[in-house]
């Protein structure tokens, strides 16, 4: 065989060494895209799904149709979260590479997708994030040390020690739990979306998946059943450009959008600038609308970058252009939404450095107290019998009896160690 | 010879198919221009172009299906799951399709893929990067099951599979990727240049399927496992001073049960083990030989020594695997009529 061949492989469009180059991403300027009805039919809306509704133009005015008018102080909060969501996630890397958590996943860059989304949509509406969602939990209220405490496996932690650090829940947020495996949680959100429908409720589900995700299975069962029951669900595909080391082309962004994916189904597909915190709470406002009012599932492609590495345990160095995140088109998230509070008057740099003080403060006194329950090296730990646990309602005799054997294990060991 | 870990190994016996037969291709996530999770296709794509190894999209299902057909067609695909935490996605195509194309067609269509994929615990990888779902295959008609537990092993048996015409699951016990592990982390790590099992041929060589290796020769009891568990089962028994015969099995299916029945036939002890659950484990199907084959030579009943039967927890590592003390009171238990 060959060393070439007719088979088509996908390149990204510079690797380590090479310039950053961002001419494939296709732009429209902000406020160019008409907004429909939210009752339109999907075949009058195929152009939503190429073109990219942006709102915040160059000079950080909010421009177009889908400008959502929101006051000032619902900006100022957007902006809050946004900007808590970052100095969390600095502060949990750093605090991994002190080794004082496992594992961690920032989501720089990304902020926008998940924080203006969530606003946009009613506590009720149940949310089916993936692990790069930390602004969701963020902007639903949750205390940053409950997410902490989850990070540190510790004696508050909420997943009780099971699940690797950042895969969060809060049922009383309405915030599902995060599995870890990729895209499972899509067409999970659709049968929740279903039981709604079915049960006369008017609340919606959205999820999120990244790009690369969407390659599984899982994300065309969603589509599918979305379109066949019209169900009242919002998907939303993260568009970040990478999933670890393989270029959004390896995902088949290479020939046309993944929004595109939806009128092919028969749903709604919208692609947005993700990095506008206004695009994003215009559509999935529109998108939230239509699925209330029974005109069905909306797909939306959030175009952004993933400007850290996938995770600790990851190297972006090795795979694409460094600083490549500086020359990405479409900006940064927080810098935006501030320039434009400022713009109107409603921001300045000394209250976003005072902000930003109190913000560190917080995540601060955040990690004190969440130490406080038991790291993985100090405090309180965890009682191992709480393994046994919730692998059923209730623990049959051959667990019952696991438990037992641990118990002799470690009460052996404690009497004879090696 | 040269020093070899494991993911080095492996590498190897990539780069040797590869130079050798021009049908052989690698597929994965991450596995091309980046070398792999794990590193272990590392400079492959460089050396063999990009149509030789492929990056793919993240669908488990979508790499084994076109593997099979790419192997139909008369490649030889090595395909990895990046983790066996998920291989889930592929299991249809797996199941339904790769085991039974051979059966199905009377033997007139085959595909001989080749699956690698890590696992086993203690990196700290909770319950998605943990598990040893070995015995699920096991339980499936048309599949041969390999789990390595060093270097040397590594690359002969890898090489077997690429040249096997069956379609194989590779499995690969990640906390043995770097050295022998004897199950407990806070003890310094220890490197595969250490061990005689590391000095692996830099050439072309293949370990035979269906052979398992008797690590230790022993009088007392005979101790049957595999993987991440054979350094664990040593160490244990090392620390109880027993003569303890220790059989790496490495090859599940085929299993060479010879080596298995003979041992247990003349020590007329057994302990089973492994690091995967324990409830319908590959160790039930080990208990059930030895209970049929030797039961008029055994002096205890046997015992077995595995993970909890519940996913493996990312607080609880070590309370979850079967370390040394667990392996200790199996062979305590198996001893005490001696």
């Amino acid at each position: 065989m060959n060393k070439r061949s007719r088979l088509h492989l996908p390149r990204p469009p510079a690797r380590p060494g090479e310039k950053p180059d961002f001419s494939y991403v296709q732009l429209s300027p902000a406020g160019a895209v008409a907004r429909p009805d939210v009752n339109a039919r999907v075949r009058d809306l195929s152009s939503l799904a190429t073109d990219m509704v942006r709102v915040l133009n160059d000079a950080h005015e909010a421009v177009g149709p889908w400008h959502p008018h929101l006051d000032p102080e619902e900006l100022q909060v957007g902006l809050r979260h946004m900007l808590l969501t970052r100095l969390f996630d600095d502060r949990m890397q750093r605090t991994q590479r002190a080794g004082k958590i496992s594992f961690y996943m920032r989501s720089l860059g990304e902020e926008a997708v998940s924080v203006a989304a969530c606003m946009a949509l009613k506590p009720g509406d149940m949310l089916f994030p993936s692990y790069r969602n930390q602004g969701l939990h963020i902007a639903r209220g949750m205390a940053l040390v409950d997410l902490m405490c989850q990070l540190l496996s510790n004696t508050r932690d909420m997943c009780k020690g099971r699940q690797l650090p950042v895969m969060y829940h809060s049922k009383a947020g309405n915030l599902f739990s995060i599995s870890g495996n990729l895209a499972t949680q899509f067409p999970q959100a659709v049968g929740w979306a279903m039981a709604a429908a079915l049960k006369g409720e008017d609340h919606v589900a959205a999820s999120w998946i990244g790009e690369g995700s969407s390659a599984e299975a899982d994300f065309h069962h969603a589509l599918l059943f979305a379109a066949v029951y019209q169900a009242p669900v919002i998907l939303n595909v993260v568009n970040n450009q990478w999933a670890i080391s393989t270029f959004q082309g390896y995902a088949g962004g290479e020939q046309r959008s993944f929004a595109a994916r939806g009128p092919g189904y028969g749903i709604a597909g919208i692609r947005v600038d993700g990095n506008d915190f206004l695009a994003v709470y215009a559509v999935t406002q529109w998108a939230a609308q239509r699925s209330r009012t029974g005109a069905g599932p909306t797909l939306i492609e959030l175009v952004t970058y993933r400007a850290a590495a996938h995770s600790t345990s990851d190297d972006p160095a090795r795979y694409r252009a460094k600083d490549d995140q500086m020359h990405w088109p479409l900006g940064d998230p927080i810098d935006r939404l501030k320039q434009h509070l400022i713009k109107l008057g409603e921001w300045s740099e000394e209250r976003h450095r005072g902000l930003t003080a109190e913000l560190d403060a917080l995540v601060g006194a955040s990690w004190q107290e969440a130490v406080s329950f038991g790291t993985m090296s100090e405090g309180p730990k965890l009682d191992p019998d709480l393994m046994f646990e919730d692998v059923f309602k209730e623990m049959p005799r051959h667990l019952v009896r696991q438990r037992a054997q641990l118990r002799a294990e470690r009460e052996r060991a404690r009497k004879e160690p090696r | 010879m040269a020093n070899m870990n494991m993911i080095q190994a492996l590498n190897s016996a990539m780069d040797i198919m590869l130079g050798r037969d021009p049908s052989v291709v690698l597929m994965g996530e991450d596995i091309g221009y980046f070398g792999g999770v794990f590193r272990t296709t590392e400079g492959l794509q460089r050396k063999y172009g990009e149509h030789r190894v492929l990056d793919t999209p993240i669908a488990e299902g979508g790499i084994v299906a076109t593997a099979i057909g790419m192997a139909v067609n008369g490649l030889r695909p090595v395909a990895e799951i990046q983790f066996a935490d998920y291989i889930y996605p592929g299991f249809d195509q797996i199941v339904s399709e790769l085991a039974r194309l051979r059966y199905r067609s009377a033997g007139e269509f085959f595909a001989p893929v080749t699956i690698r994929t890590p696992c086993g615990g203690g990196i700290r990888g909770g319950q998605t990067h943990s598990q040893s779902p070995e015995g699920i295959f096991t339980h499936v008609s048309g599949l041969k099951v390999l789990m390595p537990s060093n270097p040397y092993d590594a690359k002969g048996l890898l090489i077997t599979a690429i040249e096997d015409d069956d379609p194989v699951i590779f499995f690969e016990p990640k906390r043995l990727y770097n050295g022998p592990f004897v199950g407990d982390p806070a003890k310094p790590a220890v490197p595969w240049s250490t061990h005689a099992k590391g000095q692996v041929p830099e050439g072309h060589y293949t370990v035979p399927l269906g052979l398992a290796d008797v690590v230790r020769s022993g009088s007392q009891l005979t101790i049957l496992t595999y993987g991440t568990m054979v350094f664990v089962a040593l160490a244990a028994a090392a620390s109880l001073g027993v003569d303890a015969e220790v059989i790496d099995l490495r090859s599940l299916i085929p299993l060479d049960v010879d080596t298995i029945v003979s041992s247990v036939k003349r020590t007329g002890r057994c302990v089973v083990a492994h690091e995967a659950t324990r409830f319908s484990g590959f160790g039930a199907e080990i208990l059930s030989i030895v209970q049929e084959e030797c039961f008029w030579q055994l002096e205890a009943p046997i015992q077995r020594v595995a993970g909890w039967d519940t996913p493996y927890p990312h607080a609880f590592e070590w309370e979850y695997f079967p370390g040394q003390a667990r392996v200790a009171t199996a062979i305590e238990a198996v001893m005490e009529s001696a």
